[in-house]
């Protein structure tokens, strides 16, 4: 067997990046929140409100120092295993990315002390303006990195010289044909996962019998913003997929493993898809309602994979699934948010125990959501780095071996094998510790007094 | 259309991007190195203290200049990231067991002596690491086209291990710089002791690297001790003469508090330009000038815009955030 560095490189790209995708689906909707109950908090001057967001921010210290390191490795990728990719492209994304560090990691960086150990050092409101600034700094990395993907998802605004890309219309680069989608679709899906990981806290808060009142604002609360977010994030979704079926039908052909091009198509819900038959097997399908979700339309045409040669398909088995998996998970939210909303109808929501039991083990459901829509969309622009113009394989890094991604690969699992693991044990331990567990000591050189007092046998 | 010359600029920003990250994540990662050698659970708690509100923001830089050199060098980074493919990974490993140390430090209390070690080793493996890239940045790689050509273990020689050493002695020089500011009292007295066992080892491999690189590479000799450049340069080896004898004496004062740190970074600063006067015009030495492997006017232009706005804006912030947490580190009292 020999070790392909290119497969190698590869698999390290989405093990790092997988890992780390965890981290903005948790700290960018988490910042927003944060802000959010800071600002009521200001505003109305309730003590409730001041615990609700020392606690989050406790689970906020963890998610996002993890997100940091884990993300200073993202851009090196690009320079250590893709170099041919860097050579080529960065006259179009490098400034896509420097400005993601000049307007979001600055911004996060500096006013992210203040938010976690600044308390008692500056006024109210700055402490208020700082989780602000925290979370805009998010959102505005969101924004860069969804430029760049989008860009390679659904390039425009360039021409091509000597195998180098050179700007033509910075407007056509940044507002690519798939951005406005992708990067509402990915900051609802950041926000939805935020609040099913507040519901869960919460449920598992009041299932203990812990922080009652606090657990039961955070429930409803995470419950009104839900019921308006899950439709809004399905209705994104549907425009996503639009646009997909539009601008890269071959990747929307990959997603459904719809190999004939054909009108009236019928919808699959399940199948082995064969990429060297060219078929599926054991599909289960729904007529027509191929085309009516895809196009809007019964008699829409639906694109198949043979319309497009063999070594331009991406490896359907993959994205086929991942979507599934996203779409399957979206649909559960939307009952438990429906669920949530008839028993506080009812006015039962706080004590009804399946539906609290059903919160705790949605918690992770973003998570995995996101993960999935991320694989569908990465896998499914394969085997492109920049979608019909620049392969995979000539964009990986020729001086390395097979060894020596390997080698790198095996270092990236170890000490993410070590290092996440570890953060979320002590995310778990700050949610059994509940909200009042460490009240609001006095600063110690910029941080809380007690290095962490024994946490309380459970 | 006259075309304006936007490589000065970019080396400038690039230039000072570097810098700033090499003295501000310099500084903390020179208190980590340090921290393997605190005495007590208290003292290394104090230490950690010092660095923590900072320390992502510090960091931060090491992204700008990596994404730097990709906007106005993309041939450079090209080049330059498959050559120091080991170091490159080796100091990310590092620096994520440093990073998330802070917290996990505070908040694993049956595993401290792990963290601790993660944290002090951490620092200390990246730090080594950066060392060793820079030691193989000055000597050069093999490049076919657009390409690093070599091996992935090119990188390690004799030259790059040595770098690596004396960035160890120079990050805590930094390091014990910071502590000497920020502490008092029996801290304060094991920070300068420490600052002057750092500084005579900085004091010697600037002095080995200055002899080395010349022996070694021709055209370092001819930039240095040629005619006229010899006149030109030679207040840089007496500037830092200066700077040295003026460090040694204010590690040994009681009342120098800043000082230290101030003398330390003119260090820092004068063998950074040194290195620059050896090897401009050259971003990929022996092969790409700065001026051939620079990205595309258009790109040059389109992110100097928005760099220039945005610079002054972080510094005003960043500069705010240090002075909410000035002053000395105490474990009683808090800040004031």
């Amino acid at each position: 067997m020999t070790l392909d560095p290119l497969v190698l490189s590869r698999l390290q790209f989405a093990w790092v990046v997988a890992w780390h995708i965890l981290l903005p689906a948790l700290t960018v909707g988490l910042a927003s929140y944060i802000a959010l109950v800071e600002g009521i908090w200001f505003v109305t001057g309730k003590e409730i409100w001041f615990r609700i967001s020392g606690f989050w921010t406790r689970i906020f210290a963890v998610a996002f120092g993890m997100g940091v390191v884990s993300g200073v490795v993202m851009p090196f990728q690009f320079g250590t295993n893709w170099s041919r990719f860097s050579d080529a492209t960065a006259n179009i994304i490098s400034p896509m990315l420097a400005y993601e560090g000049l307007t979001a990691f600055t911004l996060e960086a500096g006013f992210l002390g203040v938010m976690l150990f600044g308390r008692h050092l500056v006024p109210r409101w700055a402490h208020v303006a700082s989780a602000a600034l925290v979370a805009l700094g998010t959102l505005f990395s969101t924004f860069w990195i969804l430029v760049t993907n989008s860009w390679m998802q659904t390039p425009g605004g360039y021409r091509l010289e000597n195998g180098i890309f050179y700007p033509t219309s910075w407007s056509q680069i940044v507002f690519s044909a798939s951005f406005p989608y992708r990067f509402m679709h990915t900051v609802a899906g950041f926000y939805v996962t935020t609040g099913f990981v507040v519901l869960g806290v919460a449920a598992s808060l009041l299932w203990k019998g812990k922080s009652r009142n606090e657990a039961r604002l955070m429930l409803s609360m995470a419950l009104w913003l839900l019921s308006v977010l899950v439709p809004l994030q399905i209705f994104l979704g549907d425009l996503q997929g639009l646009n997909t079926l539009h601008h890269q039908p071959a990747k929307l052909a990959a997603i459904e493993a719809h190999w004939t091009r054909e009108a009236r198509a019928p919808l699959t819900l399940f199948a082995i898809p064969d990429q060297q038959a060219e078929t599926n097997h054991n599909a289960i399908e729904v007529p027509l309602l191929g085309s009516l979700i895809l196009t809007h339309d019964v008699n829409g045409v639906v694109p198949g994979l043979k319309d497009f040669p063999r070594q331009d398909r991406a490896p359907v088995i993959i994205p086929f699934f991942a979507f599934r998996i996203m779409v399957g998970i979206g649909l559960l939210m939307l009952a438990l948010v429906a669920a949530g909303m008839w028993l506080r109808l009812r006015g039962r929501l706080y004590n009804t125990n399946w539906f609290l039991k059903a919160l705790k083990w949605a918690t992770p459901l973003g998570f995995i959501a996101v993960v999935a829509g991320w694989t569908t969309t990465e896998a499914g622009r394969q085997p492109w780095t920049v979608y019909g113009v620049m392969r995979t394989a000539q964009s990986v890094t020729p001086s390395l071996t097979g060894f020596d991604v390997l080698l790198s690969l095996a270092g990236y699992m170890a000490v993410y094998c070590i290092m996440f693991p570890a953060g979320l044990w002590f995310v778990l331990r700050i949610v059994r510790a509940g909200v009042s567990a460490e009240e609001d000591t006095p600063v110690e050189a910029g941080r809380p007094a007690s290095p962490v007092r024994p946490v309380p046998a459970p | 259309m006259i075309i304006f010359d936007f490589v000065p600029m970019w080396t400038l920003i690039l230039g000072l991007a570097v810098f700033f990250y090499v003295l501000l994540d310099g500084f903390d990662l020179g208190v980590g190195i340090l921290y393997n050698f605190a005495k007590t659970a208290a003292d290394r708690s104090l230490l950690m203290n010092s660095i923590a509100p900072i320390w992502d923001g510090n960091e931060t830089w090491l992204v700008l200049g990596g994404l730097g050199l990709l906007a106005a060098f993309p041939l450079a980074f090209a080049i330059i990231l498959p050559a120091v493919y080991f170091p490159i990974l080796v100091m990310l490993l590092a620096l994520i067991f440093r990073g998330v140390a802070f917290e996990f430090r505070f908040r694993d209390v049956e595993h401290r002596t792990f963290w601790d070690h993660g944290f002090g080793y951490g620092s200390a493996i990246a730090t080594f690491a950066q060392g060793a890239v820079l030691g193989a940045f000055i000597q050069g790689f093999q490049v076919d086209g657009r390409h690093f050509s070599g091996s992935s273990f090119d990188c390690f020689t004799p030259f790059s291990l040595f770098t690596g050493v004396a960035l160890l002695f120079g990050y805590s020089l930094l390091g014990s710089g910071w502590l000497i500011l920020k502490t008092e009292g029996a801290l304060q007295d094991e920070a300068r002791r420490h600052a002057r066992f750092c500084f005579l080892g900085t004091l010697a491999a600037v002095g080995i690297v200055s002899l080395w690189t010349p022996l070694v590479d021709h055209d370092i000799a001819q930039r240095w001790f040629s005619w006229p450049n010899i006149a030109f340069l030679a207040p840089v080896p007496v500037l830092t003469a200066l700077f040295a004898i003026l460090e040694w004496r204010a590690i040994a004062n009681p009342k120098a508090e800043l000082r230290p740190f101030i003398y330390a970074v003119l260090l820092f600063s004068l063998s950074y330009l040194g290195i620059a006067i050896s090897l401009f015009p050259m971003i990929v030495p022996h092969h790409y000038s700065l001026w051939q492997a620079a990205s595309s006017t258009d790109t040059q232009i389109f992110l100097g815009v928005g760099t220039l706005f945005l610079l002054p804006v972080i510094f005003v912030y960043t500069g705010w955030s240090y002075w909410v947490f000035r002053g000395k580190v105490r474990a009683d009292t808090g800040y004031h």
